[in-house]
Order: C-alpha cells, then sequence, then structure tokens
C-alpha cells in the first residue's frame, strides 16, 4: 500500500448519555480523495471535528503524514497541516473575498505588533506576498475577479469556492470538507467536482463527507461508511455500492 | 464626509489632500481659539485625551468584536501610574511603608535614594508614557484572560465588573500601604517637561511656556503635544488594522471558530487586541494626570467607561476617521453647551430657562437614539468594500415584488 497521509484509530467519543463514536478508524493514502459518507446523525461531522481540534475525542491515536499530531486546539491542528470547510458555510462575512484568504495565510505567517506599525522590508514583503498568494488561490478556485467583494454578498456557490480557497491558503496536507456540495444545483456540482480533481493534482489529499452518494462514487478513489457512530464499511466505491449493511442503512433493511 | 476622505486604499491623492488640510486647520485652531479665551483651547485638550480614549477602545470593541464597559480603567491604571512616579505621593507612600514594616522601606530608600522619603518620585515624561504604556498593557491582558472564553453580553458584564473593581481600588489602596490617597486622590503631579520646558508655564508666568522666547499659553503647549500623540495613535491603530494581526482581530470578530479553524491563536490575538488596547488608554490616562495635576477615583466611573464606548459606536465602530469624529463630537459638544447655552439663553431671555446640564443629557438621548434608529452603523461607517451598491439589491427586490403582484 502506498504512504499513508492520514492515519487514525481508535476514537471514541461521548457526548453524555450518547455515544456518538464508537472505535472509529481512517487510513487515507497520499493523493487520494476519501469520502466519508452515511445517514443524517451518523456521526461524520462530529468525527470531522475530533479530527480538526473542535472536539476532544475521549480517545484515540492520531497521525498525519507519518508524524503524531494532537487534535488538542483547530489552531494546532491547522498548524499541523489539516485544514477544513464547514457545513454551514463559515466565512468572515464582513471582509472582502481576498482578506477571507489572506487571514488563511495567518498560520504560515509571523509579522506581529513591530512589523505592523513599522512595517519594514520584511513586513512588507511578507505581506505583498500573503496578498499576491490570496490572489492566486482566488484564481485557483475560479473567484478571481471577485476579491474586492464582500464575502457576505457572494453566491452561495462562490462563497462554497471561497471557503476552499481559504482553506488551501492555509497550506493544508490534508483539505477536509464537510458536505460542499449541500445546497448546490447539478451544473455548480460538476463544476465543484472538476474543482476537487484540480486540487488533487495539485497534491493535496482530500477527505470529502458528502451526501451525493452519485457525486462521491465517481470522484472518491475509496469510502469510508459510518452508522449510528460505528464504521459499517470501508473499501473502493464499486465495492460499497453492492455492500449488504451499507444498502440497508440506506434503504433499511428487510423485515 | 464628500469632501473629506480618508479611505487611502481606493482614493489616496484626495485623502492624502483632506489629511494635509486638516493638519492644516488643527495646527492653526488653538492659536484662533485662545482669542476667545484659552477655555476653548482647554475643551480641545481634553476632547484629544478622549480620542485617544476612544481609538485605543476601537481596537478592542471595532476590530476584535469584544465588548469592553471596563476600558477606563485603563486610562485610571495610567492616570495612576503617573500620580506614584511623578508627583510627592511615593513620599507618603514610603511613609506607609515604613510604619509597616521598617525594613521593607530602608530597602526602598536604599533602592531610589534618600530624597524619597521627602519628595517623592519625579519620573520624566520620556519614562512615563512608555511605562505606562506597558503597565497599562499588562493590566489589559490581565483582565482579559479571564474573559477569553465569553462573549457578548456576558463578555461586557464582566468587564464591567472589572473596571469596577480597579475604581474601588483606588478608592481604598491607601491602607495599610497608601498607594492611592484613597477619595482624595493624588495631588500636585508634576506638569510635562519636555527638554526641560514645562507645559504648564514655570512659577509666575502665568501659565505662558516661553519656546525660544515666544510665548504661548499653557493649555496650547499641551493642546500640541496632545494632537502629535493622536496623530501617532492614529497612525499606529490604521498600521495594525491593515495588517495581518488586524485582519486576525476582524476573523475573530466575525466568526471566532472559523478563525480557530484557519489557525489563528485565538486566545494569544485576543490577549493582544485587550493590551493594545489598553496601552493607549494608559498613555491617555498619564497625559491626563500630568495635564490635571490631580487625579482621584472619580474621573474612572462607569459612565466615562460607557462615555468612549459611545464616541466609537456613535462615530462608527471599526472606522478609525468615524471614532476620531465621535470622539470630538460626544467630548466636545457638552462642554461647548455649557458655554453658549446659558449665555445665549440669559441673552435671549433674561434667564435660564434650560440648566447647560440637563440640556446636555436630553441631548446626548435624543441622539443616541436617533443614530440608532437612522444610522445604526454609526455617522461616519466604514466605507462600504462591495462593488455592487446594497440599495441596487434592495431595488431588485421591490421590482420583483412589483412584478409578482
Amino acid at each position: 500500500m502506498s504512504e499513508m497521509m492520514l492515519n487514525i484509530a481508535g476514537v471514541n467519543k461521548r457526548f453524555g448519555g450518547l455515544q456518538a463514536l464508537t472505535d472509529v478508524r481512517i487510513q487515507i493514502a497520499k493523493g487520494q480523495i476519501y469520502g466519508l459518507i452515511g445517514p443524517n446523525g451518523a456521526g461524520k461531522t462530529t468525527f470531522f471535528n475530533v479530527i480538526t481540534g473542535l472536539y476532544q475525542p475521549d480517545t484515540g491515536t492520531f497521525e498525519l503524514d507519518g508524524k503524531a499530531y494532537s487534535p488538542s486546539a483547530p489552531h494546532k491542528v491547522a498548524q499541523a497541516g489539516i485544514a477544513r470547510t464547514f457545513q454551514n458555510i463559515r466565512l468572515f462575512g464582513e471582509m472582502t473575498a481576498l482578506e477571507n484568504v489572506m487571514v488563511g495565510r495567518h498560520v504560515r505567517t509571523r509579522q506581529g505588533v513591530f512589523g505592523a506599525i513599522f512595517r519594514h522590508g520584511a513586513a512588507r514583503r511578507e505581506e505583498a506576498a500573503i496578498r499576491a498568494r490570496a490572489q492566486e488561490l482566488l484564481d485557483f478556485v475560479g473567484i478571481g475577479q471577485f476579491g474586492n467583494r464582500t464575502a457576505r454578498y457572494l453566491s452561495y456557490g462562490d462563497q462554497r469556492r471561497l471557503e476552499i480557497a481559504r482553506a488551501l491558503a492555509t497550506e493544508p496536507r490534508l483539505l477536509a470538507l464537510d458536505e460542499p456540495a449541500a445546497g448546490m444545483n447539478a451544473t455548480e456540482k460538476l463544476a465543484l467536482r472538476e474543482l476537487l480533481v484540480k486540487i488533487k493534482d495539485a497534491g493535496i489529499t482530500i477527505l470529502l463527507i458528502e451526501h451525493d452518494v452519485k457525486l462521491m462514487m465517481g470522484l472518491c478513489d475509496r469510502i469510508s461508511v459510518l452508522e449510528y457512530g460505528k464504521l459499517i464499511a470501508e473499501g473502493v466505491p464499486a465495492e460499497i455500492q453492492k455492500n449488504q449493511a451499507v444498502i440497508e442503512a440506506y434503504l433499511g433493511g428487510a423485515h | 464626509m464628500a469632501l473629506l476622505t480618508f479611505d487611502t486604499a481606493h482614493k489616496p491623492r484626495q485623502s492624502y489632500a483632506s489629511m494635509a488640510v486638516l493638519l492644516a486647520v488643527m495646527l492653526v485652531f488653538p492659536f484662533v481659539a485662545s482669542q476667545f479665551g484659552n477655555s476653548w483651547v482647554r475643551i480641545i485638550d481634553m476632547a484629544l485625551l478622549y480620542i485617544m480614549l476612544a481609538l485605543g477602545l476601537n481596537i478592542v470593541v471595532g476590530f476584535a468584536g469584544l465588548l469592553d464597559l471596563g476600558y477606563i480603567a485603563f486610562f485610571a491604571v495610567g492616570a495612576y501610574l503617573t500620580g506614584l512616579l511623578a508627583s510627592p505621593q511615593f513620599a507618603a507612600l514610603l511613609e506607609s511603608v515604613v510604619n509597616y514594616s521598617p525594613a521593607m522601606g530602608d530597602a526602598l530608600v536604599a533602592l531610589f535614594g534618600e530624597s524619597i522619603r521627602t519628595e517623592g518620585i519625579h519620573l520624566s515624561v520620556w519614562a512615563i508614557v512608555p511605562l505606562a504604556a506597558l503597565v497599562a498593557a499588562l493590566f489589559g491582558a490581565l483582565l482579559g484572560a479571564p474573559t477569553l472564553k465569553l462573549r457578548g453580553d456576558y463578555l461586557a458584564i464582566v468587564t464591567l465588573g472589572f473596571g469596577e473593581i480597579i475604581r474601588i481600588f483606588m478608592n481604598n489602596l491607601n491602607d495599610p500601604i497608601n498607594f492611592t490617597n484613597g477619595p482624595q486622590g493624588i495631588n500636585l503631579i508634576d506638569p510635562i517637561r519636555i527638554f526641560g520646558v514645562s507645559l504648564a508655564g514655570e512659577a509666575g508666568s502665568k501659565a505662558t511656556v516661553f519656546i525660544g522666547g515666544v510665548g504661548i499659553p499653557s493649555v496650547n503647549a499641551y493642546y500640541f503635544l496632545f494632537l502629535l500623540l493622536c496623530i501617532v495613535t492614529i497612525f499606529m491603530t490604521s498600521r495594525l488594522q491593515h495588517s495581518r494581526l488586524g485582519r486576525a482581530w476582524v476573523a475573530i470578530r466575525e466568526d471566532e471558530i472559523a478563525a480557530k479553524a484557519m489557525g489563528i491563536n485565538t486566545r494569544n490575538v485576543k490577549l493582544l487586541a485587550f493590551s493594545m488596547g489598553a496601552s493607549f488608554g494608559g498613555v491617555a490616562g498619564a497625559m491626563f494626570a500630568a495635564f490635571q495635576g490631580f487625579v482621584s477615583p472619580e474621573s474612572f466611573s462607569l459612565t466615562e467607561s460607557i462615555a468612549v464606548l459611545a464616541m466609537v459606536v456613535l462615530g462608527g465602530i471599526g472606522h478609525i476617521p468615524g471614532v476620531v469624529m465621535g470622539g470630538v463630537l460626544l467630548a466636545a459638544l457638552p462642554e461647548v453647551l455649557r458655554h453658549v447655552v446659558e449665555p445665549a439663553q440669559q441673552a435671549l431671555f433674561g434667564k435660564v430657562i434650560i440648566e447647560a446640564e440637563v440640556l446636555r443629557q436630553l441631548l446626548y438621548g435624543l441622539a443616541m437614539v436617533l443614530i440608532m434608529l437612522n444610522r445604526p452603523a454609526g455617522l461616519w461607517p466604514s466605507p462600504i468594500k462591495e462593488d455592487r451598491p446594497v440599495a441596487a439589491t434592495d431595488k431588485d427586490e421591490k421590482e420583483e415584488e412589483a412584478v409578482a403582484s
């Protein structure tokens, strides 16, 4: 098997009386698009929040690109090289599209108060590099012409793209997308799919939560299926499609 | 607003011209105003201090979106620091220390020299300003740290409490060791001396400062110092706003969870906002103490915190020119009313019908209500970045409604 980008095992997470995740594991090889599917309430987003540091897991081992990382705080996870988007878009609404992406560069840049006030050579160069890279990423996701638009006035599909551009700005090794196609029409989904392939070709591994099974089957290299917080299947899309447990989870079994 | 613009990113030439015009007016102002009496310049001196305060608070409330109702505490810290280190107060402090523990008193005398027994400590302005900024910044981080997980109303209540705690400390920190001289306050604070020239004027000069043989009123000398500090504050805050840190602050204001997920260490960045904001408050406080020559806890009540917050909100939250305008309006207008309203009524009706103070409060309330109703983003909000005007979308909706009906 090829080299692992993400290797997570034994994740348990309990909310009071609800066991949200039971011994969930996931192994993503470098350069793959990896899908995570499951019915509503299966624990997909919970798992996402655990690996990106928003929730603290009860147990679990976490490894990114062969190195252990601790999902103890979201900014540390971003620092380690995982960037994410959100199911319900979370942009910095009053900032422009370009500024949103520039915020994404925060974690890879270092100018502080002194640099901000005196704007010495290094600070100016860094600021120019941030701006240039942000514009590049806007162009990459296809909304380069909207740099000056206030983020919350962008169209829905463009907001999704902007969120991806912002995540890419943190130079992630793994990009985690929480239902990026939610609420999109067929044309927008097709464009999104092209964008994801483009990101994959740029060498970034992608972890994808999605409801649209059709989109997932054509796009993902491998898929895991969650139900009631447990992993019920794992494999290439063709296997998943035929898997009895998965069919029952989605359509209900014969009683 | 159309004549003056400070949108350097979009209209650089126009905004630099506006700045030059404004600066010229500000430089000439005291010489004109002092023809009508020094009190007019004094009003603007205080307004300049309030502008510094409002700009500092704007970092916390405007940029980082942390509603701070105890901001005046940092003004108090700066003022009391100056009171302690630039007046005879330290002699009183030492006396109480000696009474409490002679060994500690001897150690202090050994550290600072024998003269503090009678004269206290008299630091120069060059030491006071950075020290005030530093100590206030420290207090900013100290008071910010317990509030990191709070937002909105909860944060406002806790900071309000902290602000009051500081004031009550100032009121009671005179026993067993006399730091603040309690409710009486600290008197005889040194006026500011720059290169040996006292800005209050030498004894017997009738508050006139002589620079190179030319005499100007003391209030004018302070005016130029405060103006300089204000310009420095505006410069620093606007540079901070358009930097990596400024963007991080706004990101936290807009969506804290997304900011975290983008790798911003929100704890550190928020603490930095608290301390940067506090440091400007501290410097303003130090200037206030030296300007008045006297500080007491009364000057740092909750109403002052609210007044500074009102300047920020009224002017245009997060927008530096707006905040400056808010500061000028709310700090100067009440004083102007005081000087104009009563004489005007005397002249018109032969007696005072409405006292200036009553009218001031009436207008204050009325202004608040009207502005919140008509201009909720403040009198001079940030320019809309959107290249498609917002009004156009409203129109589209109306047209759609018209088509539908």
